[in-house]
């Protein structure tokens, strides 16, 4: 019962790492419809930052907020100077955004170096409480808040804003939205760059938790891409859904098939987008 | 094929086999890796640059060919022929089983499905520890020898073998884009609609387009297992699937020269830029970026078009 219940609870504190991730990717990918190999290095430059800022001002907010504005501000460039170009093209947006991902992770090693750090999180973030049989640390509590809060705030700007409402025109039909007077252009660069803010945010949250390092970008894309895919592309329930699922599947492969954990985490993958190419949830 | 187009492919085959000899030890195993590389890229191109399916999972097939060469050597000994017959066997195989998932899908979702069995056949490369050896690799494959006596294990020898892979490659892969199929293949890239109106089984060109390619991925996969002499999950990494796809957007989709070229040119690339500098991951993205920007259809593509 421990067991299950310990890496139960560990599957939804990961899954509530991966929604951070996903949820970016997902916005992106369903207003553009691009394949951005350079997502799981949001993630990373967001830790690193957030590493950075912790050790200079010693505040973890700030670090938060650093973190995942200065990435924001790093992807709205990649997009309005090099995607936007490309149009349609997705093997072109494939390409750059995998060059974008390499001098990412070059620039990562030249700036930080290639040691694994931890961010050092408050205090009373640090400690954790034995409930019942399962000993519960704080962190992965707040992990989940974050989350949560992200989660509704999110459904909220894009179910009773409008912005909101031009997000979900656009991922609809981006022709006919650009059509009713919705500027698509610029509704893009914001997606992407809120894509780019999330993704960052959950590199922050996560250097305090799985830490930062050279190579984590690629070692988080894969996830990225299988939150978004099994939940359906450009939807947030998808996502939740997703983002749970994958943090739970991991979890639960790593501990009882350790040899096949990735297998079980990529084949209903693959199965899921054999039987249903637009994902549990996605519309087209 | 005119005597015009003839004569330069013909010096190519000439200096392929005359240079080696004089090459330095350095040269020639680079010479050999580019060989290998371009059998690959050649292999992704039918896919990509024939068919129009842009494919995020090709190191599978090369990688699983590999890891098929590695596990008969090692643990069973097994001679060049039989290696070389399951690798690719298995790589085809793999192709058959995964092509039934992909093919269903078009554009980005081909791209996504790709990746995601991809990442399926990385996932048990790098986890499936009793099998595999985990991130560790297998090491230690040794070189072929074809008979009793004629043995691969120096690079000139192997460096002729490989020649002799990748020109039967070349020819093959010349006839097929050249067959009816191949062109049919051409019309479902130009117009999948009106192929299917004319007749054309589109799936089932897709189909075996896709399990062809990956048959062809796995005999440079074979091949690199006994180049290398090591196999780990990076041959099956994302970065080597998208590493192909460079080579092929790089020299020119829908040409076999191209991805040939394409394959030299970020092979060199690669090795000597990590002899001068450690920051060659940092130019191997400017690199990606910049073929996208200033030569979208590959350097094949930009040279016809300077032609006209």
């Amino acid at each position: 019962m421990e067991f299950w219940l310990t890496q139960a609870f560990n599957g939804i504190s990961y899954g509530a790492m991966l929604f951070l991730l996903g949820s970016g990717l997902s916005l992106v990918f369903g207003v553009m419809r691009i394949v951005n190999l350079a997502h799981g290095s949001y993630f990373l430059l967001g830790g690193y930052v957030g590493l950075t800022t912790v050790l200079k001002t010693k505040s973890f907010p700030l670090a938060l907020l650093s973190g995942a504005l200065s990435v924001a501000l790093i992807g709205l460039g990649m997009e309005r100077l090099f995607l936007r170009k490309l149009g349609k093209q997705s093997l072109s947006q494939v390409l750059m955004t995998m060059g974008f991902a390499l001098v990412f992770q070059d620039l990562g090693l030249l700036i930080w170096g290639g040691d694994p750090y931890t961010l050092a999180v408050p205090a009373f973030l640090a400690r954790s409480a034995q409930a019942g049989p399962v000993l519960v640390p704080f962190y992965r509590l707040f992990i989940i808040a974050v989350a949560l809060a992200v989660g509704i705030a999110l459904w909220a700007f894009l179910e009773r804003t409008r912005a909101g409402a031009s997000i979900r025109a656009t991922v609809d039909d981006a022709e006919m939205a650009q059509g009713v007077g919705i500027n698509v252009p610029l509704v893009s660069a914001g997606v992407f760059a809120l894509g780019a803010f999330l993704a960052a945010l959950g590199g922050v949250v996560g250097a305090g938790f799985i830490g930062v390092y050279p190579g984590l970008d690629f070692e988080v894309l894969p996830y990225a891409f299988v939150v978004v895919i099994v939940g359906g592309l450009g939807s947030l329930p998808g996502v939740v859904v997703g983002s749970l699922l994958v943090g739970l599947l991991d979890n639960f492969g790593k501990a009882l098939f350790p040899e096949l954990s990735y297998f079980t985490l990529f084949a209903p993958m693959a199965l899921i987008l054999a039987l249903k190419p637009t994902g549990l949830f996605g519309k087209r | 094929m005119t005597w015009r187009r003839a004569i330069p492919l013909l010096a190519c085959v000439a200096l392929l086999l005359a240079a080696p000899p004089f090459l330095p030890p350095y040269a020639l195993t680079l010479l050999t890796q580019i060989l290998i590389y371009a059998i690959f890229a050649m292999s992704l191109d039918l896919l990509l640059g024939y068919t129009g399916l842009a494919s995020l999972g090709h190191a599978a097939y090369f990688g699983i060919a590999a890891y098929v060469v590695g596990i008969l050597t090692t643990q069973h000994h097994a001679s060049f022929w039989l290696c070389l017959c399951a690798a690719v066997l298995a790589a085809s195989a793999a192709a058959a089983v995964f092509g039934l998932i992909a093919i269903r899908a078009a554009g980005v979702y081909f791209l996504m499905i790709t990746l995601a069995l991809g990442m399926v056949t990385w996932g048990l490369a790098f986890r499936w520890v009793s099998l595999t050896m985990g991130d560790n690799g297998i090491s230690g494959i040794a070189r072929p020898s074809l008979l009793p006596g004629w043995s691969f294990a120096q690079p000139l020898p192997f460096h002729y073998l490989s020649v002799a892979v990748f020109l039967v490659a070349f020819a093959l892969l010349s006839l097929i884009v050249r067959s009816p199929f191949g062109l049919s293949l051409r019309g479902i890239r130009e117009t999948e609609r009106r192929m299917g109106a004319l007749g054309y089984h589109v799936w089932l060109h897709k189909y075996l387009a896709f399990v062809l390619a990956g048959a062809f991925a796995g005999l440079a996969g074979a091949l690199w297992a006994y180049y290398d002499g090591f196999v780990s999950p990076v041959e099956v990494h994302l970065l080597t699937s998208v590493e192909a796809l460079l080579m092929v957007a790089l020299g020119g989709p829908g040409t076999l020269v191209g991805p040939v070229l394409g394959a030299g040119i970020i092979v060199l690339f690669k090795n000597l830029l990590s002899i001068y500098t450690k920051r060659w991951l940092l130019i191997l993205g400017l690199v990606y970026i910049g073929v996208i920007v200033f030569a979208p259809k590959g350097i094949v593509g930009a040279l016809r078009g300077a032609r006209r």
